[in-house]
């Protein structure tokens, strides 16, 4: 490089330099892990299972199952202590044509109004992330905003090692400007393994409409032996063309943004839910307060064995097992819940609502 | 996403007020909002003739 060019190199990292939070994903170190550090025999669909904000996204049927878990594999000396794993245990050497293996991280539309996609102004990011992979070969990352993608091919180049990649994607000059709402208007597609469908063309390295056969040629597929692992950190996506270091953030600042999208609010016995009150002798209500405002009125998720719930009241304890949610406040802060079936009291009493197996889970998502 | 056994609730002044479902295995309550992903998706399967939501009780 030029001593020219590499002025107007260090001009333009000066120039886009992102003050502030610069890292557009949350959870990228894999810090939070709400729902579970470790969770057997995946595959079958996708969802969410260990690491917050990591979609497990599959298209198709396949024969791959895997354990997924919040790993302490971490590349040496880079500050992080976690790592999103995948270890293979069943293989599917011959993915149908139709399949799609991918880590997705969505991002609402309102947190990149910044890059300005969708006009003349539309500014590149870069991508950044480590890997450590036992397949080595070509792999793939797609941006993604509704009908519109742009990929890009990496190579992992030594087995069961970990290495830095760091891509710049050109910012969408063409679609719609993105639009200034809570809704998934981009996400981030790390592909794992893919079918025909998805790879028989050429690969779409500019915006285009997304052809399908074009979005992913040259993945290989990670989950072709039970001897494969694939593990991720260190994912973060800034503005402007320069990787710059990764933005460590807290543990509380980073659960807090997770927490958005998903909360975790039991998982055990003997935790309180909250205060509760008979409104007539057979039905119960009770808040729950979030930490955070939620992205939008969320799930509510519950499991336990018959009678793993209890409302402590006047000396009494009545037993109940389902959970309704009713009514969300617009801020997305509160949530009502009730039993109108399964307990009988007192109305107007008032007693506390506890989990009360060690096999209860609740928690409220609102995950994109 | 599997969604079984679908079902209005009522609270207690007797509007409904969420869905009582079965999804991917895990019984959830899901409130009557279209940002919800959930429920974007009953009505997705719902008017895809795949799932029928139950009345309440």
């Amino acid at each position: 490089m030029s001593k020219a060019a590499e002025l107007a190199k260090a001009g333009e990292t000066l120039t886009n330099q992102p003050s502030g939070r610069k890292n557009l994903v949350t959870n990228g170190a894999m810090q939070v892990a709400q729902r579970s550090t470790s969770e057997t025999g995946k595959g079958a669909d996708q969802g969410y299972f260990t690491v917050d904000r990591m979609l497990y996204f599959e298209n198709g049927t396949t024969d791959v199952r895997f354990t997924q878990s919040q790993a302490t594999d971490v590349p040496t000396g880079e500050g992080f202590a976690t790592s999103l794993k995948f270890d293979c245990t069943t293989a599917d050497a011959s993915l149908a044509s139709d399949n799609q293996l991918v880590i997705k991280h969505r991002i609402e539309g309102q947190d990149i109004q910044q890059l300005k996609w969708g006009t003349s102004n539309a500014e590149k990011v870069t991508l950044c992330f480590w890997i450590k992979s036992t397949k080595t070969g070509t792999f793939i990352i797609e941006l993604s905003r509704e009908s519109r993608k742009i990929s890009q091919a990496y190579t992992v180049s030594s087995s069961d090692t970990w290495e830095k990649k760091t891509l710049t994607f050109d910012g969408d000059t063409g679609g719609s400007v993105v639009t200034n709402d809570s809704a998934n208007r981009l996400e981030i597609n790390i592909y794992m393994g893919v079918g025909t469908n998805y790879s028989s063309g050429t690969l779409d390295t500019a915006w285009t409409g997304g052809t399908n056969a074009n979005r992913a040629v040259g993945q290989v597929n990670a989950f072709d032996s039970t001897s494969n692992n694939i593990l991720f950190t260190g994912i973060q996506l800034e503005i402007g063309s320069q990787a710059t270091n990764f933005e460590h953030r807290s543990f509380g600042e980073e659960l807090a943004l997770c927490q958005r999208y998903f909360y975790q609010d039991v998982k055990g016995v003997t935790q309180e839910i909250s205060v509760g009150w008979y409104y007539t002798s057979s039905a119960i209500s009770w808040i729950v307060n979030f930490p955070v405002p939620m992205r939008a009125s969320p799930t509510m998720a519950y499991s336990g064995p018959t009678d793993g719930f209890t409302i402590y009241r006047d000396g009494a304890a009545d037993n109940f097992t389902a959970l309704t949610i009713e009514n969300v406040n617009y801020q997305y802060t509160r949530a009502s819940c009730f039993n109108n079936n399964q307990v009988s009291g007192t109305a107007g009493q008032a007693g506390i609502v506890r989990a009360t197996n060690a096999a209860c889970l609740v928690s409220f998502s609102a995950d994109l | 996403m599997v969604i079984e056994n679908a079902k209005y609730n009522k609270n207690k002044v007797d509007e409904i007020c969420s869905v009582q479902a079965t999804i991917d295995g895990i019984t959830m309550s899901v409130p009557l909002d279209t940002a919800n992903s959930d429920y974007a998706e009953i009505l997705r399967q719902v008017e895809a003739g795949d799932i029928t939501i139950a009345a309440a009780d």
